[in-house]
């Protein structure tokens, strides 16, 4: 601890990061850019997110980091370690127990209170990017509320599969003015952007931050004849039997065998804790 | 309340400008929510939460208005020793401090381009008192609407009107601290 300082950045960097925070809060869904630095990972591990929360935290947080809604994977270690390393704060799995949680592409199950912050790792900010490529453009779309081109991508999802077929990084309007993306998040957690906890976004190697206050109106994009659903596997947890949380879908032999399981791991493990069981839980006799 | 611009600083910078950011960042993120804000002192007029404020975000590479009232040679010194900032005039401004008349009139701080409204002004404003009462406050980061004794609700409206241009306030008193953000509806109640 004494070999860093606090959080690892340097003063000015944070003073730097914490003023493009506070535009992004005044200015819900509108990309900040900042001078996002070098960080001891490679870019598309996090830099974002890490950055803004080495900008956010104080020594009394408790931190969680989750990637793809799990505690336990390489990136959601490491960063975790990282802070544990850097800034000396107390870390947990229990999203009840986090103060700050930084998330690579999910929102816990778990409904987020208003002494939380969620800082998300975004690859990409711009949501009209892959329409057009041109910052100077989309710059320019943004200013002018031009956002008949996104409705265009999402009619053509309409006329080639029937229905919207975007199931992440859903584009969303804040508070009924910018378009923003909202991370590569799965649609179904679309609904949980209106959250009682300050959301906060960085991206790292495009260089932009931006934010959604608590409870601010967060659209996604649909249309009259076609509205937004928020969708998941059509199954139940194999270990929890959880009805309504987001699964993922894992292959357990060679013969087409499958199981789907709660992509949040500390949903999935305290509802086990509890008694609840599903379809693949292992007997009571089996340990 | 100090008369040596050398003191009235972080003791531990790193630690207190985290809790200072974290007390701005939820008022900033709750309109009308007042925090309590410590850890920096500086020459009269200026408010310990105020000048909190300034050590957390200013710097050299912000240019930072002192209006009358507060453009005093004391401050001017504090301000050189702890932060660096540049001090220039309204329309250079990234920040400004003072009390609510003499920040007036606010049209002459940059409210940010149409491509880039982050480009706009922070106004800090030093009130002799600050509670939940008073104007009606709406909008992002309020779950149903939240009070706020604002100097004057016409201006916070006018601001308001130009979103997502516009300036972003901060409220000070003694050690207590408040923010309207430019996205916020202000009425009177």
């Amino acid at each position: 601890m004494p070999d860093y300082n606090f959080a690892y950045l340097d003063e000015q960097t944070k003073r730097m990061i914490r003023r493009a925070i506070l535009k992004g809060v005044a200015i819900p869904g509108y990309q900040v850019p900042f001078a996002s630095r070098e960080m001891p990972m490679p870019y598309g591990w996090g830099t974002g997110g890490v950055q803004v929360s080495a900008a956010c935290l104080v020594p009394e947080d408790r931190l969680k980091v989750i990637d793809q809604g799990a505690d336990d994977t390489t990136n959601a270690v490491s960063i975790r370690k990282f802070f544990e390393k850097t800034a000396g704060i107390d870390t947990t799995e229990h999203t009840g127990e986090a103060t700050v949680i930084q998330t690579r592409h999910r929102i816990p199950e778990e409904p987020l209170t208003d002494d939380q912050i969620l800082v998300y790792q975004v690859p990409i900010p711009e949501p009209l990017r892959f329409l057009e490529p041109r910052e100077t453009e989309t710059r320019k779309m943004h200013a002018l509320e031009e956002y008949g081109l996104m409705h265009v991508k999402l009619y053509e999802d309409i006329a080639r599969h029937g229905h919207i077929a975007t199931s992440y990084a859903y584009p969303v309007k804040v508070e009924g003015r910018y378009v923003m993306d909202p991370s590569p998040i799965p649609k179904f957690d679309n609904p949980k952007l209106e959250s009682a906890a300050i959301q906060l976004f960085g991206a790292g190697r495009e260089q932009r931050i931006y934010a959604i206050p608590p409870y601010t109106r967060v659209v996604s994009l649909d249309f009259e004849d076609h509205p937004f659903v928020a969708t998941k596997a059509d199954h139940a947890c194999d270990l929890c039997g959880a009805e309504h949380s987001y699964l993922d879908e894992v292959i357990i032999d060679d013969a087409g065998g499958r199981m789907f399981v709660c992509s949040d791991t500390d949903f999935c493990a305290s509802r086990q804790a509890q008694g609840h069981r599903g379809r693949l839980s292992p007997g009571e006799d089996a340990a | 309340m100090l008369d040596d611009a050398l003191t009235g600083g972080f003791d531990d910078a790193p630690v207190q400008s985290a809790r200072a950011f974290r007390a701005a960042l939820s008022a900033l993120s709750r309109p009308g929510k007042i925090e309590t804000i410590t850890g920096g002192y500086a020459p009269d007029p200026v408010s310990p939460a105020a000048a909190t404020l300034l050590l957390t975000l200013c710097d050299r590479e912000t240019p930072l208005h002192l209006a009358p009232g507060h453009d005093g040679q004391a401050v001017r010194d504090w301000v050189a020793f702890h932060i660096g900032a540049p001090l220039v005039g309204p329309a250079e401004a990234m920040f400004a401090l003072g009390r609510w008349q003499a920040l007036m009139p606010v049209t002459g701080f940059p409210i940010g381009t149409a491509e880039y409204p982050d480009r706009s002004a922070t106004l800090i404003v030093e009130l002799d008192t600050l509670t939940a009462s008073g104007a009606r406050l709406t909008g992002p980061g309020i779950e149903t609407a939240a009070h706020l004794s604002v100097p004057e609700v016409r201006v916070l409206r006018a601001n308001r009107a130009l979103f997502p241009l516009g300036l972003d306030f901060f409220f000070t008193s003694e050690t207590r601290l408040a923010a309207v953000p430019r996205s916020t509806i202000v009425e009177e109640s």
